[in-house]
Parts: C-alpha cells; sequence; structure tokens
C-alpha cells in the first residue's frame, strides 16, 4: 500500500529537513513496528514462565518513623506464601546507584510514604491481595519533612546531618561587585512542581533463580547494566551468575532508569526463597504511589542589567526537592545547575545549587532531567526582566544571546556555530509572531478569550555532564551472525524513542550495506556490552558514533584479512564475513568510546566543557485563556531547533512532538497532589495528561549543522523538546493577561486567584 | 475460596470461542490469560487510558471495564484480528509510516479506536479524529502522528474507492 501524504491534509504542519545519504537521514520505519502493530511485540506483563508465581509489596503508611513490628493476620494461612523481609538479602541491603542509601527492603525505619517493607508471593493473585492487607506494621513515628522551606530549616534532620544531599557552587568573574554599578536590578522567584513519567507500560520484571545460573531477570527498564550492577550487590553474586534482559519497553522517559534496580531485586528475593519465577508488575495506582517523578523545584534569580538591555551579572540560587533517598538528584541538580543562566553571555555568574531530603518518595530521572526546572525560570525570568527594563522580551533575547566563540557560565568556549539568532527568526516568521501579538493586543480588551504569544529559547547538553562520558568509558560494537545479519551489540534500550531504528540505520550506512541486513543483539547482559545507559539524550550521538568506528574497523578488518573489495554489495560484505569466520571463529568488531580531544572538566570548580555539544532551541505558544472559565489553552505551537544532522525525519519529529505534549502537561495539567506524604491521585483519572483533544498543531523544524564527534553528525534530541513548553506558555499568557505566573502546575484555579483578584482591583463594585 | 464458574460463549477476530471463567472476569484477562490474545494491553484498569480497547458488536469498549460475562454472544475484534493473510491493515500500514508507534503500549488500542472512527466515518474532519482518540491515552508521541497516521489509512480507503469505480 502506499501511503499517501497525509501533510496534504489541512492543518497539518510540514515538517523540514535537508537529510541527504540513502539510509542515514532517511525516514526508514521503525525497526520493531510491525511487531509493535500486530501486538505480537512481548512486553513483560505479556511473558509467561512455567510455575510463575505473582509478587506483592507491602509499604509503609506513614511517611516517616521506626517500624516497631510486622504482624501476620492470623486468618491466612501464612504457610502458603514466600514472605521476604529484609532479614532474608543475602549481600547488601540498598539499591545500588551514585550513592548506597537507599534500602531495598526497609529495615527498622521507614522515610516516606509506600517505601517496600515486606515481599510476597503466592500463585493465586487474588489470595495475595488479601494477604497484602493482612498484614500488620506497627510504627512509632517520627516527626516528618515534606518541603524544601521545612528541610532547609533543619529543625529536624531526615537525610545526613544536614539534610543537603547535593550542593554545587558555580562562579564565573565577581557577581558581588556588579550590583553597585547595575542600571536594573530584577528579582524573582520560581516554582515547579512534580511530574509524573505516566508511561502507558507500568513497571513490571520477571525474575527467576537457578543454582546453574543465579538469577536472570527479564523486565520492562531503560539501563540493564545498572540493574546488573544492583543485584550483584544485593545478592553478593559474581557477574556471570546475574543476567539482566530488557523486555519490550511500553515506555519510561527516564522513570525506568533507577526504579527497576529495586523492583528487580524485589522479584529476585521472592524468586531465590520461593524457587518459582516471580512475575511483579505494578498496577497503574501502585506504580504512581511507589515510583519516582520529576523533582520538585524553588529558583531564584537576582539580574543586574545595563543600559543597553545587557546582562551584567546573574545570581541564581536553586533549591530542589530530593525525596527521601539520594537516587539520582546529585546528577540532576548538577544539571539544573549548567542550565540555569540560559543560552546567554553573562560575565559574572553565581549559582548556588542544593537538593534537599523531604520524606516522599525520591524523585528520580524524567527527560530533560533538571534542566527543565532550570529553563522555567530563567526563560520566565527574562519577560521579567523585559518587562521591568521596557523592551520587547525578542530585543532582550537578541541582544544576549551565546554566539560562536562566547563562553557560557562554566567558561566553556562556544567552538561549534550557535544559530540562536537565525533559529529565533525562523520561529518568529514560521509562527507569524510578531503580526499575531499584535492582533490579539487589538482583540483582547473586547474579548472574554485573551489570547497571547510567548517564546522559549533554550540548550541542552548532549550526553553526560563534564567527565561522565570518559568514566563511563562505554564498549559498544557489531558481529556477524551465521544466518548473516550484521547486529548491534549495544545495551542501549528501545523504548519508542528510536534506539533500534536509529543504531542499524547508522550501521548499515557505515559499512554500506541494506538496513534490512542490520540487526539488534537483544538487551542482555549476557550477550551484549556494556555501552552506558539509555539516558541524557547520548544514544544517537555517543553511542551511534561507537557503532559508527565499530563498523569503519570491521569493513578494514575484513579488506586486510577476508579479501573484501574497496566497492562491495551485501552479498559480498558476508561472502567476506563467511571468510573471516572461517579463519577466525568469529566476526565481531567492538570499540571503547573516544573522548573529543577538546572536553575538560573541572569537578572540584565546575568549570570548563560541561557537555561535548549543546542542541537548540526556540519554541513559540500561542495560547487562549478563557477569562470566564480561567481554563487556559495552547491554540497553536512551533519548535524550531538545531541538533546537528538528523538521522531520521520521522523518528526525530515524533522526539519533538512527544517532549513538545509533555511539557504541556507539565506546564497546565500535570499536577501531583500530596496527602500526608502520599501522593493522593494516584489514578489517571486524577492525574490529568493532555489527550488527544488537548494536544494543539505542532510544527517542527530543523536546521542541521553537523556535529563532527557524533554519530553521523547527531546531537542529542530526546530530551530538549520537554524543556521549553513550560516557559513559552506562561510567557504567552502573560502576553494575553499582563499577569506573569511564577509556578508551575498553573491550573484553572491557580489563574483564577490571581486574575481575579486583579480584576476586583480594577473593577471596583459600583456603589 | 471456590469462584462460581460459567462457559461462555463468543467470537474473537471471527473464531468460536468458548471459556469457562468466572462471569465476573474482566474481558481484558479472559483475552490475555485464558486465550492468550496479549496483543490487547492494561494500562490503568480504570477505563481512562484506553490500552485496553477492544470492538465488542461493532462498539468500541475498553475491555478492563467489561465483565465477561456481557460478552456472552458477542463479536469481538482484537488488534491480532486486524492484519488479515499476512498483509497489515491500511491503519497499521499507515501507522508504520507516519510514525504513529513509538514504544508500543498504546498502539493496539489506539488502532483499535482508529478502526472503530473509520467504520463509522470513513473521512473523518481533524475534530472528529481528535475526538474518537479523546478515549486513548498515548504519552510518546503527542498524537500528532497518529492523527497523520488516520488521515493516511482514510486517504487510501478513498483512494481504493477511486480504483475500485474506475473498474
Amino acid at each position: 500500500m502506499l501511503c499517501l501524504n497525509p501533510y496534504e491534509f489541512q492543518g497539518f504542519p510540514t515538517m523540514s529537513t535537508n537529510a541527504k545519504s540513502r539510509i542515514v537521514g532517511a525516514p526508514v520505519p521503525r525497526k520493531e513496528g510491525v511487531d509493535k502493530l500486530l501486538g505480537r511485540a512481548r512486553y513483560v506483563d505479556d511473558i509467561d514462565r512455567e510455575g510463575m508465581w505473582p509478587g506483592a509489596t507491602v509499604r509503609s503508611t506513614i511517611p516517616r518513623g521506626f517500624i516497631r513490628s510486622i504482624g501476620f493476620d492470623q486468618r491466612i494461612d501464612w504457610s502458603e506464601f514466600t514472605i521476604v523481609t529484609a532479614a532474608d538479602i543475602p549481600g547488601k541491603n540498598h539499591v545500588q546507584l551514585i550513592f548506597s542509601d537507599q534500602p531495598c527492603l526497609a529495615d527498622g525505619i521507614v522515610s516516606h510514604c509506600d517505601e517496600a517493607i515486606v515481599l510476597l508471593a503466592h500463585p493465586d493473585k487474588h489470595k495475595l491481595r488479601e494477604a497484602v492487607a493482612a498484614v500488620r506494621i506497627e510504627y512509632e513515628p517520627l516527626p516528618p519533612v515534606f518541603t524544601i522551606e521545612e528541610s532547609e530549616r533543619q529543625d529536624v534532620i531526615v537525610w545526613g546531618s544536614d539534610n543537603v544531599i547535593k550542593s554545587f557552587l558555580l562562579e564565573k568573574g565577581d557577581v558581588d561587585s556588579a550590583w553597585a554599578d547595575a542600571v536594573h536590578i530584577v528579582e524573582g522567584e520560581y516554582r515547579t512542581g512534580a511530574q509524573e513519567h505516566l508511561y502507558i507500560e507500568n513497571n513490571g520484571v520477571i525474575a527467576e533463580w537457578s543454582e546453574a545460573n543465579g538469577i536472570t531477570v527479564w523486565g520492562s527498564l531503560q539501563c540493564p547494566y545498572y540493574v546488573h550492577r544492583s543485584l550483584l550487590a544485593v545478592f553478593n553474586l559474581p557477574e556471570d551468575k546475574v543476567r539482566v534482559i530488557q523486555t519490550e519497553t511500553g515506555g519510561a522517559f527516564g522513570g525506568k532508569e533507577d526504579y527497576p534496580s529495586t523492583l528487580a531485586a524485589h522479584a529476585a528475593l521472592l524468586a531465590l526463597k520461593s524457587r518459582h519465577p516471580i512475575k511483579m508488575v505494578y498496577d497503574r495506582m501502585e506504580d504512581l504511589a511507589a515510583t519516582t517523578k520529576r523533582h520538585p523545584s524553588r529558583i531564584r534569580h537576582r539580574t543586574a542589567v545595563d543600559k543597553d538591555g545587557k546582562l551584567v551579572a546573574m545570581d541564581i540560587e536553586i533549591a530542589t526537592d530530593a525525596g527521601a533517598y539520594s537516587t539520582l538528584s546529585s546528577t540532576v541538580l548538577s544539571r539544573a545547575t549548567l542550565h540555569s543562566s540560559g543560552p546567554y553571555v553573562c560575565p559574572n555568574v553565581r549559582v548556588r545549587a542544593r537538593a534537599w531530603a523531604t520524606n516522599t518518595v525520591p524523585y528520580g530521572a524524567f527527560r530533560g532531567f533538571g534542566a527543565p526546572q532550570a529553563i522555567f525560570a530563567i526563560e520566565r525570568h527574562m519577560d521579567e526582566i523585559a518587562s521591568v527594563i521596557g523592551i520587547d522580551p525578542i530585543e532582550l533575547r537578541h541582544r544576549n544571546f551565546l554566539h560562536d566563540g562566547d563562553t557560557t557560565a562554566t567558561e566553556q568556549v562556544m567552538r561549534d556555530p550557535v544559530i540562536l539568532d537565525q533559529l529565533l527568526d525562523r520561529a518568529l516568521r514560521e509562527s507569524d509572531y510578531y503580526a499575531k501579538r499584535a492582533r490579539f493586543a487589538a482583540d483582547n480588551p473586547t474579548s472574554a478569550v485573551k489570547r497571547g504569544m510567548g517564546i522559549a529559547a533554550f540548550y541542552h547538553g548532549s550526553g553526560f555532564t563534564g567527565s561522565g562520558e570518559r568514566y563511563l568509558n562505554s564498549l559498544a560494537g557489531v558481529d556477524v551472525t551465521p544466518e548473516g545479519k550484521l547486529r548491534v551489540l549495544v545495551a542501549n534500550t528501545e523504548f519508542g524513542q528510536g534506539t533500534n531504528t536509529i543504531l542499524t540505520q547508522i550501521a548499515a550506512e557505515s559499512v554500506g550495506i541494506d538496513y534490512d541486513n542490520v540487526i539488534m543483539a537483544p538487551a542482555d547482559t549476557g550477550i551484549v556490552p556494556n555501552s552506558g545507559p539509555t539516558v541524557a539524550s547520548r544514544t544517537s550521538m555517543v553511542v551511534g558514533r561507537i557503532i559508527e568506528r565499530a563498523c569503519l574497523q570491521l569493513v578494514g578488518m575484513l579488506r586486510e584479512h577476508a579479501g573484501l573489495g574497496e566497492q562491495f554489495t551485501s552479498e559480498e560484505f558476508f561472502a567476506a564475513s563467511e571468510r573471516y569466520r572461517a579463519a577466525h571463529g568469529q566476526v565481531v568488531s567492538l570499540c571503547h568510546y573516544e573522548a573529543p580531544p577538546d572536553i575538560f572538566w573541572d569537578d572540584q570548580k565546575y568549570r570548563g566543557e560541561a557537555y561535548p555539544a549543546f542542541a537548540w532551541s526556540i519554541q513559540v505558544a500561542q495560547v487562549a485563556v478563557d477569562t470566564v472559565t480561567y481554563s487556559a489553552e495552547v491554540e497553536d505551537f512551533w519548535a524550531v531547533q538545531e541538533v546537528g544532522r538528523v538521522l531520521n525525519p520521522v523518528l526525530a519529529g515524533g522526539q519533538i512532538e512527544g517532549g513538545v505534549a509533555q511539557g504541556i502537561g507539565y506546564a497546565l495539567y500535570e499536577k501531583v497532589v500530596w496527602q500526608n506524604g502520599h501522593m493522593a491521585n494516584n489514578q489517571m483519572t486524577n492525574y490529568i495528561m493532555p489527550t488527544a483533544e488537548d494536544v494543539p498543531p505542532i510544527h517542527v523544524f530543523f536546521e542541521e549543522i553537523p556535529f563532527r564527534y557524533g554519530a553521523f553528525g547527531a546531537k542529542g534530541i530526546g530530551e530538549l523538546p520537554h524543556d521549553g513548553p513550560a516557559p513559552a506558555i506562561l510567557n504567552a499568557i502573560k502576553d494575553a493577561t499582563g499577569v506573569g505566573f511564577h509556578s508551575i502546575p498553573l491550573l484553572p484555579e491557580d489563574l483564577f486567584v490571581q486574575l481575579a483578584a486583579r480584576e476586583a482591583v480594577e473593577e471596583p463594585a459600583a456603589l | 475460596m471456590s469462584e462460581t464458574q460459567a462457559i461462555l460463549h463468543f467470537t474473537v477476530n471471527g473464531e468460536n470461542c468458548s471459556v469457562q471463567v468466572s462471569p465476573m472476569k474482566r474481558l481484558l484477562d479472559v483475552l490475555r490469560e485464558d486465550l492468550r490474545l496479549t496483543g490487547t494491553k492494561e494500562g490503568c484498569g480504570e477505563g481512562e487510558c484506553g490500552s485496553c480497547s477492544v470492538r465488542m458488536n461493532g462498539e468500541l469498549v475498553n475491555s478492563c471495564l467489561v465483565p465477561v460475562l456481557q460478552a456472552e454472544g458477542a463479536d469481538i475484534q482484537t488488534v491480532e484480528g486486524l492484519a488479515t493473510s499476512g498483509v497489515l491493515h491500511p491503519l497499521q500500514q499507515a501507522f508504520l509510516k507516519c510514525g504513529g508507534a513509538q514504544c508500543g503500549i498504546c498502539t493496539p488500542g489506539m488502532l483499535m479506536a482508529a478502526t472503530q472512527l473509520l467504520s463509522i466515518n470513513p473521512h473523518p474532519t481533524m475534530a472528529e479524529i481528535r475526538e474518537g482518540l479523546a478515549g486513548n491515552l498515548c504519552r510518546c508521541t503527542g498524537f500528532v502522528r497518529i492523527f497523520e497516521s488516520v488521515v493516511a489509512a482514510a486517504a487510501h480507503d478513498q483512494s481504493s474507492d477511486q480504483a475500485a469505480h474506475a473498474r
């Protein structure tokens, strides 16, 4: 069947890209797409194992306290059940991540609601559910801490000696000496709330134990080797006795970066004790209550501006709510710090950042990883500065943008082209920004629906921060299977974002064979090397580059040792591979990560090349605020970005659109409601994400500047689009209503409070 | 604990099925556990996300909210019944080409909702597509490419109609 051009349909945006080559840059169909469309892709809950039992978790009902006793209701025949507590853990009772403060099962004390204390397994899932309710845990409560402010007061210490999980100080120039000469000083405080990943497939794993093989885990997860490393510690096993296999994964967005390490340990503990395969798949309420979310934040800006509207000094204070354990909070805080001063030049910058412990579920990785919080603050603040000093917000940005050769807050020199002015001009043109603003300004005074336009300008650092990629030292490559397929060997996982497709495109193009002749090895620690986690927008740029090099190395090997010619067909390539196999046993080519030569980072001073590359974006939101219902609606949205080379325009467009939709949810819909430390709205009925009727047309445009050290010129793309919608939307609401809102999510009740208050002042009741 | 069991008969994707189960068992669980048709997914268990959408007697239902008792005698269609003789359904082809599926977990339900929409309205407007898919949540795509896929499938239908007329 021919798929007719959908772009001809009215109302559809077109997407521009200047892709040229054969496979890379082409809209080849998703590698595992047919399986997904036929319903035969196997997600963890679709898998059955002989003799498998379901497992379940008994969780804390208080936010903080000592566990005084664990009782079992006599009406249940507990001999039928496998029961696991912290006492059953053969190795270390912690989830191995950056630090090891989080227990795998609470032992004597709980630090947040819904913390796992007891694990149960039974062949009948209905009896299991009754049994969970029949475990009685008695506590001696301790005073909890729920907010950044309570944690900062340090009246109650809930983590370490001071509640501070991590702090950073970044300093450039001399901020303190800048205030005296400033023409304007603008201050602002900005807040962001927690956000749920709301992947449609909940967290789930299957674990199996055998004397011969140790532990095998199948699961919905992003990072097989994170889970592997964590299980080694919990079970005190050698590396070859733990095997982790990713199953088809129904969305992740960071939410399956660290949590699967905990869940896999739980299922494996039950499997070890019961000697049955154990399946633990959370239902929606348990997933929402017990797993990680985006860190709430409070960010304060104090900015000095000169008479020409140039930024002279930025003093930034970042506080994040980390929850009960450290998880990834230190690196999230790092990324927030490194994105907090925006894509602007400023000679004097100071960022003081702290992650504070509280007694809620630990916050973790979520698309953007600290950047959306930081960019919300700086991009709202830029509009506030523009308002105070009386210039156009577009003009203020043009005057302060980074350009080639400028330095960032970490004194990283922009060696690669920076085209922010060009991106902004294009965004204004595509959105018809000025004409619309003028029209709305004319119409708004007489209309109950107030319309406005808002923008956000930002970068997102691609790959791990600073020295991260050097420490990871990823190993990846390709082999040729006996069935005659080139196979990509990586631990990087597909969870919708396109890993399978992009990496097989890169391999096919690098070797010079057909796309259909390239397959992915399963993301199985028993088969693939540790090519690092699937996070930080690193897979295409960093791992793709290793695959590109491994493919060229393989072609070189075959030319040197197996008579492969300069020009060859797919058939000649595989024939040469078989000659090589006959002589050497296997056909495999692996490479380690190679850092670009000019990357230097000082972890102590927080100075240097924070990221090997930056992706750049301008987003424009058109918003309508109904002053009768106080609802705000995004009517239209434009996203213009430079992400290096676009490797697959359909997948790249899908990443941008999906990220924008999540960002719209972050701004206007998605609110986690807390009740005594427990998520009160842990259902899809009352945690609201944008639906098909809420998402506006999203117009996506790419400018492509190939990045020298990325695979075929690629930079990171996945997280970038989530960074901008919230500030762009709130800036548009300010344009529409004249009121600058400083916190998200911004629900109708929040709009009502401020807009109605203003109306009350403006329109005193007639006497 | 013994539960009342019932023997129930219905067709799934055109094939006769009979199951002996608790009549209050969810249709979703009967499809997935008793008939091993795991293409239909559970996302929320409360009728909000639409991942478990199937067609029952020509209506779109959330199979997590349907006690199997209600399916007695019904004709049920699941994602496994869309492709025929190894050829993808036009909607499946359009989703593949246009990028309508990313992680794929909402896709089976989304395909059933789109099938339902096009069965009653072969050439929907954009507003009708949005409304027709409003009960199916997708967290990956922002829906844009799903809409494009439905438009492309509808256009394919139209070109098939024209080809039929030309003959």
